[in-house]
């Protein structure tokens, strides 16, 4: 979990409590199987899972594009069914993987039609246009009446975005929104997505096939598979304490420098404790992966790196041995002691680290 | 040569004129019908492909009669008149405004229309603020070809005495008169040509609207 200190006013909780979905005539398994699991108001969770898992279906379920063959889901506490589908849908942004913009409408017209459905006066659309645009990093004077052909994958998926925030919703559901983009425009997307999410707080459903991705974005991860949950924990729980091997093989557990890559630092930090930092140490973001953190450690002669913040200011240092100690199977954050046998090999690597 | 004359056209203007909008009438009157009954029958094919194959088959069979046989059948039931006309007219121009209306609705892309019920538009909104305007130019494209044949086609209505340019065609085989046909086959082809031009001129004026609007954007 981040340790983000929004407040739940502007983000939905929703609830699943026994959501099954089974397609008539298929006598199989069921898409959704017997889900129960609560999203708390603000946070930003991934739904990940192999295709055909069930995944988007549990989205779609989500704001009535599919309805249960059992169960209930809640938004703040009330069942879906007692608001009509369409008015339902008005209060969740939704965002597809192929975009979904309307070819016939300018960018501002694309924006514009939860607002218009709601009612608002047209100043007020007007303002709430150029708002978003700006949000999400299309000067409104430049975009705003142009056409979604003439746009970029990119470009079109961030009208997507401020499409879906234009009605103000508490929840945003996300459908593989950036599954289409090459892997350079993916990156930042997810990276204005999180600052997005900071920034606004609402509640993300965001659904994906991808474990970077969610490894990336989500303060929390429900893991899939044939139609049930298989785990529903922190990033770095899932990648430290799979609850199976579908799992562990499924995130890539076994593999230390990926798992390096993808957890944050931020969880292992320790404090400085007195121990100033020198000028000539390394530093690294409090944001940055155990990977870059290693790297760092690699290139610097100090056998610490200080972490700093967005603002540049020494929050504290990570050394070998916590970064040892991320890397290693089932080692979650409570369980980071730094014993001796970690030291020792920390000691060893650096040794092998200063030799080069 | 007597048979290449325009002399009745010239020496007739007037006749030929009050015609021609009797064989517009024809047209308008078989298109509307065509049309009020081409869009629930196309909406229908778009929405259930089951059906869009048998209705596309029974339409294109009905196409198929010939169309003096068809006025013929009609004689016992409808009598003869604008009436037996219209009815065969709207039941030709069936086959192009139905195909045209599936391929138009069908071709809107899936996920417009996935995210417009994700954003909250109702059945109806969806269908006309989204599927209908995207379909627009293909249906369009369908009644300018309907409109072509139907003009066309409407030359046979002077056989069942509902008036129009057919009846020059008609009256001047009966009378011997090849430049009373010829004049008659001259004002069809050009009806038919302006109609022709008018609604591809709309439809270009339409697009290039679009054009335009998106040109400006780019400033």
């Amino acid at each position: 979990m981040t340790s983000d200190s929004r407040s739940g006013d502007t983000g939905s909780r929703i609830t699943y409590e026994n959501v099954s979905k089974r397609y008539a005539g298929n006598s199989g398994a069921a898409a959704v199987h017997d889900v129960s699991l609560e999203i708390t108001p603000g946070e930003l969770v991934v739904i990940l899972g192999p295709s055909g898992c069930g995944k988007t279906t549990l989205l779609k379920l989500t704001n009535r594009l599919y309805e249960p063959t059992g169960g209930t889901i809640r938004l703040d506490g009330d069942d879906i069914t007692s608001l009509s589908p369409t008015r339902l849908r008005r209060r969740m942004g939704y965002v597809i993987q192929q975009t979904g913009l309307f070819p016939h409408l300018r960018i501002a017209d694309n924006v514009a039609v939860v607002p218009k459905l709601l009612g608002w006066d047209k100043a007020r659309i007007g303002r709430r246009v150029d708002e978003l645009l700006e949000l999400v990093g299309l000067p409104p004077d430049e975009y705003r009446r142009r056409y979604p052909s003439q746009l970029s994958g990119g470009q079109q998926q961030r009208v997507g975005l401020a499409r879906a925030l234009a009605g103000e919703p508490r929840t945003l559901l996300m459908d593989e929104p950036f599954g289409a983009l090459d892997a350079i425009t993916r990156t930042r997307l997810q990276d204005e997505l999180r600052r997005l999410h900071r920034q606004m707080g609402q509640t993300m459903v965001f659904v994906t096939h991808d474990i970077e991705e969610a490894l990336r974005l989500a303060d929390r991860i429900i893991v899939m598979r044939d139609g049930a949950v298989v785990q529903y924990d922190t990033p770095l729980a899932v990648v430290t304490r799979p609850a199976d091997e579908f799992v562990a093989q499924l995130v890539g557990s076994g593999n230390v420098m990926r798992r390096l890559e993808l957890l944050p630092i931020r969880d292992v930090v320790r404090p400085l404790d007195g121990r100033a930092p020198r000028a000539d140490e390394a530093t690294i973001l409090a944001s940055g992966t155990g990977r870059a953190a290693l790297d760092r450690l690699l290139e610097s002669s100090s056998d610490r790196v200080i972490v700093v913040d967005a603002d540049a200011r020494p929050i504290g240092w990570v050394d070998f041995a916590t970064v040892h100690g991320i890397s290693q199977p089932g080692a979650g954050i409570a369980s980071m002691g730094i014993d001796d046998t970690i030291v020792t090999d920390a000691d060893a690597i650096v040794a092998t680290g200063s030799s080069r | 040569m007597s048979g290449l004359s325009l002399d009745y056209l010239f020496e007739n203007p007037g006749r030929v004129l009050e015609l021609t909008l009797e064989h517009l009438q024809l047209s308008v009157y078989a298109l509307l019908l065509g049309l009020v009954i081409a869009i629930p029958l196309g909406v229908l094919g778009a929405r259930f492909p089951a059906l869009g194959l048998p209705i596309l088959s029974v339409l294109g069979a009905i196409y198929t009669i010939p169309s003096l046989a068809f006025l013929a059948i009609l004689i016992p039931v409808v009598g003869l008149g604008t009436n037996n006309a219209v009815i065969v007219l709207a039941a030709y121009s069936l086959t192009f405004l139905v195909r045209n209306i599936i391929t138009g609705l069908r071709g809107v892309d899936p996920a417009v229309i996935e995210a417009a019920r994700g954003m909250g538009l109702s059945g109806a909104q969806v269908f006309t603020r989204v599927t209908l305007p995207l379909a627009l130019p293909v249906i369009v494209a369908g009644v300018r070809t309907a409109t072509v044949v139907t003009i066309s086609t409407a030359t046979v209505a002077g056989w069942v005495a509902a008036g129009g340019l057919g009846r020059l065609l008609f009256d001047g085989v009966k009378l011997r008169r090849p430049e009373q046909i010829l004049a008659g086959a001259i004002a069809i082809t050009l009806l038919a040509i302006l109609a022709d031009l008018l609604i591809r001129w709309l439809s270009r004026y339409l697009a290039a609207n679009r054009a335009r609007r998106a040109a400006t954007g780019r400033t």
